[in-house]
């Protein structure tokens, strides 16, 4: 049986569209800093690090965990490099807790990281195959005819993606760390945003930014010995299936279902929209709220939709999601994911400031990556199991 | 935050050639191209038709595909994208209308560009064929069909297929 754990740090940094005050080791170490003095321990303590970003071409610098080494003050720890494009903020959170729950180490340093700015990730995204056809334009190419799928599908009306973007947007404001501070969006002024991949609004997208986040997880029988709040994991979950296959279920992807059934199974829930408290959930683009609430089972297909409209997900509903102002506010990719796990972790230790949703006891953390391919989640409470 | 007096910040451009193998199957699918034909491979197990076949295998069954199927030239739009936002490296004029194509004969839908028709016009179940470029400038790429436009045939009704790969 795995060992039980818990997130005791979390720190991230300042998000921006460009960081030009501090290279990527310098990011990185910001973070750091911050999980280990929130952690009140030093590098010293922690015995191994696991790190993760997205794919190397969005930054152009390649393999960074042969130099981070040395920001990191690993000399004498193993580092571990996990990739799994955009959901690796998610899976590297994961391996680091498969570390502690197998009991090889006690107390795990966990990072994500992106500089976009140093990069061009659109240009990454949409680097033309010599042997295809050059129509792909970047991650919303890619997507908004997903999102034109669901629209079709479900019937929803066409200013739902609007909602979500407002509401995250606003929820950003009460996020000291989030990218984008705009509070004053309305639904009015969103609606006339232009569309860039239409049916994807510019509203409705997510910006590139420089960030990290990082979280120091220990074992049980170091955590109790711990002062201070801790969010425990209760289960951890990843899933994967290939981009392209015949008859692929591209709207709810069936390894982002199985890895949802899977997390629920885990952690005891049986009716998740009833149980979970907060949900940090990855919404690059505004529609994948109502997609993903379908994909993870909390609401009914073709229905997640209705939610967003009736308020179940604005910070004061039954459900709130994204209250950090989730990926819609702040997205440096490689850090994304973790700072879902790591936003759902401060949400049950009561340290989430002013985004905090009050009695959050259970909390998810989502991730997803690559063409809706790759999926990681994690329950984490302020009790033990 | 954004700005750092005195702090360096410096471009560097990086440019890589790389070399492919192809395998047999992209091969014969590249190959098919030089011809003008739409070469696919059928899937032994699941029988699904696979056009493109980069992988060479069923990524279902994990099978090598090993049977050739012609497939299209026609086929039905699955869904699409406007595009109205510049990138780097972009060849096609904006706003394009980029779509799913599910050939006939296939089982997988491939990504296209749609002309001939104004981009508000263009609807999921909508019926296209290929427009080749001159031959003269074919090479081993989708890129020999310049385009796809509708063929003015009844939209097809997708149900389930909407929306997918």
């Amino acid at each position: 049986m795995a060992e039980l754990c818990a997130v005791v740090g979390v720190g991230q940094t300042k998000h921006a569209a460009c960081r030009a005050d501090v290279s990527i080791a310098g990011l990185v170490r910001e973070a750091v800093d911050r999980a280990l003095i929130d952690a009140n321990i030093t590098i010293a303590d922690v015995d191994a690090i696991v790190i993760g970003k997205a794919p190397d071409m969005l930054e152009g610098v390649a393999m960074p965990e042969l130099w981070l080494a040395d920001a990191l003050a690993a000399h004498g720890k193993p580092v571990f490099r996990v990739h799994t494009a955009g959901s690796v903020g998610g899976s590297t959170a994961i391996v680091a807790a498969q570390h502690v729950m197998a009991g090889v180490h006690g107390t795990v340093l966990t990072i994500g990281f992106e500089k976009q700015s140093d990069g061009n990730a659109m240009w990454a995204l949409s680097v033309p195959i010599p042997f295809g056809m050059p129509v792909h334009a970047g991650a919303g190419g890619y997507f908004s005819p997903i999102v034109r799928g669901y629209i079709e599908r479900s019937g929803a009306p066409k200013h739902i993606g609007a909602m979500v973007a407002v509401k995250d947007r606003t929820n950003a404001c009460k996020n000291p760390y989030a990218h984008l501070h705009e509070p004053d969006w309305t639904l009015e002024k969103a609606l006339e945003t232009p569309m860039l991949w239409d049916p994807i609004r510019f509203i409705e997208t997510c910006p590139s930014s420089d960030g990290a986040m990082a979280l120091v997880i220990m074992s049980e029988e170091r955590a109790d010995k711990h002062a201070g709040p801790k969010a425990w994991i209760h289960a951890t979950a990843m899933r994967s299936e290939p981009t392209a296959f015949a008859g692929r279920e591209q709207i709810s992807p069936r390894a982002g279902e199985m890895c949802a059934e899977d997390l629920w199974r885990k952690a005891g829930i049986t009716n998740p929209a009833k149980e979970v408290d907060v949900l940090e959930m990855y919404v690059p683009f505004a529609w994948f709220e109502p997609m993903w609430l379908e994909n993870l089972g909390f609401a009914p297909r073709n229905e997640g939709w209705r939610w967003v409209e009736d308020g179940v997900t604005e910070m004061t509903g039954s459900l709130p999601v994204n209250p950090s102002g989730g990926v819609l506010s702040s997205n440096p990719i490689g850090a994304s994911g973790m700072l879902r796990f790591g936003e759902a972790a401060l949400q049950v230790m009561g340290k989430a400031g002013e985004h905090q949703i009050a009695g959050a006891k259970k909390a998810v953390g989502h991730a997803y990556g690559g063409g809706s391919q790759f999926f990681a989640m994690w329950l984490v409470s302020s009790d033990k199991p | 935050m954004s700005e750092a007096d005195g702090l360096m910040r410096l471009r560097l451009p990086i440019a890589v050639t790389y070399n492919w193998s192809a395998g047999p199957n992209a091969t014969s699918h590249l190959a098919g191209l030089l011809e003008g034909k739409l070469i696919g491979k059928r899937c032994p197990s699941c029988l699904s038709v696979y056009f493109p076949t980069r992988n060479g295998v069923c990524p279902k069954c994990a099978r090598i595909l090993a049977e050739d199927v012609t497939v299209g030239p026609k086929g039905t739009i699955t869904t699409f994208c406007i595009v109205n936002v510049p990138f780097l490296g972009q060849k096609i004029k904006l706003p394009y209308v980029a779509a799913q194509i599910l050939l006939d004969g296939a089982d997988i839908s491939m990504q296209h560009l749609i002309q001939e028709c104004e981009a508000e016009d263009v609807r999921i179940g909508m019926r296209v064929e290929p427009v080749w470029r001159d031959r003269s400038e074919w090479g081993p790429s989708m890129e020999n069909i310049e385009h796809f436009r509708p063929t003015g045939e009844p939209d097809q009704v997708m149900g389930s297929e909407s929306g997918a790969s």
